[in-house]
């Protein structure tokens, strides 16, 4: 019963949420709704049996991804009547995208209900006395070794490459070096003299 | 607990509900009091570093003091400036609040003593802290008022970094324990240090992460000497600027709240927990409650956390970037090649 409850719940907020992305007029809500979508959408995978994915969603997700898109659409500067004035000239564009994506969705929906594939074991995770995390890294570190691999050398790939993007040598800065910072004892930089009266001393 | 309640004579389901919501409020009431007290403490450790009295005069030795200042803000009018974003203006105190309580739910006080005994409770923590962000970095866009916007803009940059270096020796101690579940990590520190120690903070491999531990966690709750997101001589407050009233103190139990969860990790994940400090039965070690020691072991860790507050002054904000990415980032990846390394030829081999 409390698992019906929750899942109705998760299940609209999900929605709801997800098409207050698209009708809030301010970007940054647009964002909070997202965050709240993908936080529902973490508890339906709980509801799954996967609370490693759910909790990697809301690690990666709402923790790391969703904070670079406020951050960047809190530094926009919106001009709201442009925004309206463009939506006649985008709105065939924005009609395609709507019909294929409503197309592949009707698509996907009759290909999952005139499967062959038994539709209990689809949903129903796999009987074992295992955790969650040890399945997932078993298969993640023997079947799947190579894309796993692969993947993490295209992340390498575009880290190198964003740093070698933004990175840049500027001339004329004086940077803090802290070592030598530190290695500096007072006698480096102080001595004590004694001039006599009316002699006064060099610098 | 849900047993008492069945043997009480309750249905099995309402059993379990009326148990959760008991164990929510066991655990969330002691806590605003143990936050009340904390900010006490906080001052007189200040106080006495400084050679001042600290809060004196309400109560006997000011120790009324929280609970006048509580009882002070909850009079006062909550502000919102015109130019506010107002929905958020709201909403973001009370997602910093809320946030500070939900990750309570998986510490244990005690062998059986935890709200959610879940096998990811390490995760649940870090994706529950990285939610914390949002009500600063919210609070400072919705205020529309510049300071609280660069102190937003602090902070989210400051949190990000300080978590990924935290993520990286939460992995280390996971590898050691073989467990992301909280009570077994625990468990694993029985006896670790030669049968003698119950710590990982004494394995020479793990006492490293521990100390770059305990300053992420600084960093991570904003905490002096890390404290930019409110440095006062530049940005007045910081993003809690503009906040009056009720919203102002959420903000303030939120904070507290985060700092006791963080002394509390470091207890837990280095530190053995509720475990005594000694596996030696010659003094009745293990007849001490668990939730004393873990209690004794939170304070002590206040304390540190206070006395860095008093003694230490604040970052600049590019050494507080080049601490996270370019000292405790390396440090902690080179760790858990080191550490996997070592269990590789001792454990798995």
């Amino acid at each position: 019963m409390i698992q019906l409850i929750a899942f109705y719940l998760f299940a609209t907020i999900v929605i709801a949420s997800a098409a207050m992305v698209i009708f809030a007029r301010n970007p940054v809500h647009s964002v909070m709704w997202l965050i709240l979508a993908f936080f529902n959408a973490a508890g339906l995978m709980l509801l799954a049996g996967a609370e490693f994915i759910a909790m990697l969603l809301v690690i990666v997700y709402v923790g790391a991804v969703a904070v670079l898109f406020l951050f960047v659409v809190m530094m926009l500067n919106i001009d709201f009547a442009e925004l309206r004035a463009g939506f006649v000239r985008y709105l065939p564009l924005g009609a395609l995208v709507a019909i294929i994506l409503v197309a592949e969705l009707i698509f996907a929906l009759g290909a999952w209900s005139a499967g062959g594939v038994d539709l209990a074991a689809r949903a129903a995770p796999a009987v074992t006395d295992k955790s969650n995390i040890q399945q997932i890294g078993e298969l993640l570190y023997t079947r799947y070794i190579f894309l796993f691999e692969a993947a993490g050398i295209i992340l390498l790939v575009a880290m190198i490459g964003a740093i070698v993007l933004t990175h840049r040598q500027r001339g004329g800065v004086r940077i803090q070096n802290i070592s030598s910072q530190n290695q500096r004892r007072p006698q480096d930089a102080t001595r004590l003299v004694d001039p006599g009266v009316g002699q006064g001393m060099e610098l | 607990m849900t047993e008492t309640f069945i043997s009480w004579g309750m249905d099995p389901n309402w059993a379990w509900g009326v148990a959760t919501v008991a164990g929510i409020l066991l655990i969330a009431l002691p806590l605003m009091l143990a936050v009340a007290m904390i900010i006490y403490a906080d001052r007189k450790i200040w106080a006495a570093i400084a050679l001042r009295r600290g809060p004196n005069v309400v109560g006997p030795f000011g120790l009324l003091q929280s609970f006048a200042d509580g009882l002070k803000v909850f009079l006062q009018e909550t502000i919102i400036p015109t130019g506010a974003n107002r929905g958020l203006f709201l909403i973001a105190p009370i997602i910093t609040f809320t946030v500070a309580l939900m990750a309570w739910a998986v510490i244990p006080f005690n062998s059986g003593a935890v709200l959610a005994d879940i096998n990811v409770g390490l995760l649940y923590i870090l994706a529950i802290s990285s939610l914390g962000v949002y009500g600063v970095v919210l609070s400072g866009w919705a205020s529309n008022s510049k300071y609280p916007f660069f102190s937003a803009m602090r902070a989210a940059a400051q949190m990000i970094s300080y978590e990924v270096s935290i993520g990286f020796i939460l992995v280390g101690v996971v590898l050691y324990a073989d467990s992301f579940n909280l009570n077994e990590i625990i468990k694993a520190q029985q006896g670790h240090g030669l049968g003698i120690v119950n710590a990982f903070g004494f394995n020479l491999l793990l006492f490293p992460l521990a100390v770059i531990f305990l300053i992420a966690s600084l960093a991570e709750t904003a905490r002096a000497p890390f404290d930019l997101t409110e440095a006062e001589s530049e940005l007045v407050a910081g993003y809690q600027t503009e906040y009056s009233s009720m919203s102002f103190a959420l903000f303030w139990l939120g904070e507290y709240a985060n700092v006791l969860l963080m002394a509390t990790l470091n207890a837990v994940l280095f530190w053995g927990g509720w475990l005594p400090p000694l596996n030696i039965d010659l003094i009745p070690w293990f007849d001490i409650p668990g939730i004393i020691w873990l209690f004794a072991k939170i304070l002590f860790f206040f304390f540190i956390f206070s006395w860095v507050k008093a003694t230490v002054p604040r970052y600049r904000y590019d050494q507080l970037m080049r601490l996270g990415w370019k000292i405790f980032l390396p440090i902690s990846l080179i760790w858990i090649f080191l550490i996997s390394g070592w269990l590789m030829l001792t454990r798995y081999s």
